[in-house]
């Protein structure tokens, strides 16, 4: 009976021995390594996502609470644009492909496929599956007229921060191509 | 601080002259609406039924084998010809958002052309059929098709007497903004809204004029002295199918 105990005691120890080793291993490498963990898909090649705001302007909300609800923006444009015929241009979807549009070495917008489009940048990182290019235009297509908000013409949601708001350089810029056209 | 101090106006008169002046002068503070038109509705305000937009085509001055109205309305909303995405459709399949239709009177042989599309009813069937709430109509009577909400069931296709919707069946590419179009949707005639909320005409009534056929009015029809009431008034304007009572938006002429 001794010899069974002994058996299963030997085991026993075995078995804690292989469980507690791969964390030893980690911590070992953890003391080693004093790197921060690479990010998931850190192999993934994010370009930088192309703006047309100077900094102290920022796009039509601050950069922070952009990232994080644009797509509440949107959604909200979207209904009261739909439903009710409200056309502020403010959050519009077409005034932020107007202003965030890339161009690649060609001289040519960039679709939505391609890695580098402003959207893309970010949703193919977090593997966000947009359908809005599946029946809005992805590329400028008429000039911005963004430029109203300057004389006050939309004034709605004007009491939010950075409403009407925008670099002199952008608005020479959107001038001259309306020019252009 | 020093009007706290000033003893309270004491007759009510005097308040309300005060009070009237002050909304008078916030009226005009902004200035913007000072030169704009009368009828321009300001971006940021919702459409009302103060309106109903309406179309009135004279099947007597419409040009056989005139097709400026279809062509402006593809050129607009980017379908058809416009739109090479959809290659692969059958000719049954594709989009018409407007087409021409001819009649032929077999007694007389009066032959008889006119524009097609979707008549805008008050009542409209698509609306009452659709399972989503996708078909819906504006305060101002435009029907339109809320594509974010649409299943693309195609209830509303069958439930239409004008055959006025399509289903999308490909993928497409290059859209206009204005004028979002995307497969696995219904789509129709939107009256031109995007220019319509700009206080413009409808692609269709626009080329018609420039054609020199001037065969379409566009107007609202609840505005007595606008040219649509009064050429309705005056001359009177039929519905097609008015049997079924949908007091439709766009009426016709010589037919």
């Amino acid at each position: 009976m001794s010899q069974t105990k002994l058996l299963m005691r030997l085991f026993a120890l075995m078995i804690g021995a292989l469980l507690l080793l791969p964390l030893a291993a980690t911590a070992d490498e953890d003391e080693g390594e004093d790197e921060k963990d690479p990010l998931p898909f850190s192999d993934l090649v994010i370009t930088e996502p192309a703006r047309r705001f100077s900094e102290e302007t920022g796009c039509v909300a601050p950069e922070a609470e952009m990232r994080r609800n644009h797509m509440e923006y949107i959604l909200h444009q979207r209904d009261e644009t739909m439903h009710e015929g409200i056309r502020t241009r403010q959050y519009s979807l077409e005034e932020c492909i107007n202003c965030h549009a890339v161009k690649d070495e060609q001289g040519e917008y960039v679709r939505v496929e391609d890695e580098r489009h402003f959207c893309a940048t970010c949703h193919t990182y977090a593997s966000v599956k947009i359908d809005c290019f599946q029946c809005h235009s992805d590329v400028p297509v008429r000039a911005s007229k963004l430029r109203k908000l300057q004389s006050g013409l939309a004034p709605h949601h004007s009491t939010e921060p950075f409403a009407g708001k925008l670099a002199s350089e952008t608005v020479q810029l959107l001038t001259n191509e309306d020019q252009a056209q | 601080m020093s009007d706290t101090s000033k003893p309270m106006d004491p007759t009510r008169r005097q308040f309300i002259t005060k009070a009237g002046g002050a909304a008078g002068a916030a009226a005009i503070a902004p200035g913007v609406f000072l030169t704009t038109p009368a009828q321009a509705k300001p971006a940021d305000q919702p459409v009302s039924n103060d309106k109903r937009w309406g179309i009135l085509v004279d099947a007597n001055k419409c040009g056989n084998g005139c097709n400026a109205c279809v062509t402006a309305c593809e050129e607009e909303n980017g379908w058809g010809s416009a739109n090479p995405s959809e290659d692969h459709s059958s000719p049954e399949q594709k989009a018409h958002w407007i087409r021409k239709v001819t009649i032929k009177d077999k007694a007389t042989q009066h032959v008889t052309t006119l524009p097609m599309m979707c008549q805008h009813c008050e009542n409209p069937p698509c609306v009452d059929v659709c399972p989503t709430g996708a078909s819906f109509k504006r305060e101002d009577g435009i029907v339109l098709v809320d594509k974010h909400i649409c299943i693309g069931c195609r209830y509303c296709m069958m439930a239409c007497p004008y055959k006025a919707r399509s289903f999308i069946h490909e993928d497409l590419k290059d859209q206009k903004p204005w004028a979002p179009r995307g497969k696995g949707t219904v789509e129709s005639c939107t009256m031109c809204v995007h220019r319509v909320d700009e206080d413009g005409t409808p692609a269709c009534v626009e080329a018609c004029n420039a054609e020199t056929h001037k065969a379409m009015v566009f107007g609202d029809l609840y505005d007595e002295n606008s040219e649509i009431s009064r050429e309705l008034k005056q001359y009177g304007g039929k519905e097609i199918r008015a049997d079924l009572n949908l007091n439709t938006g766009v009426r016709y002429r010589g037919i």
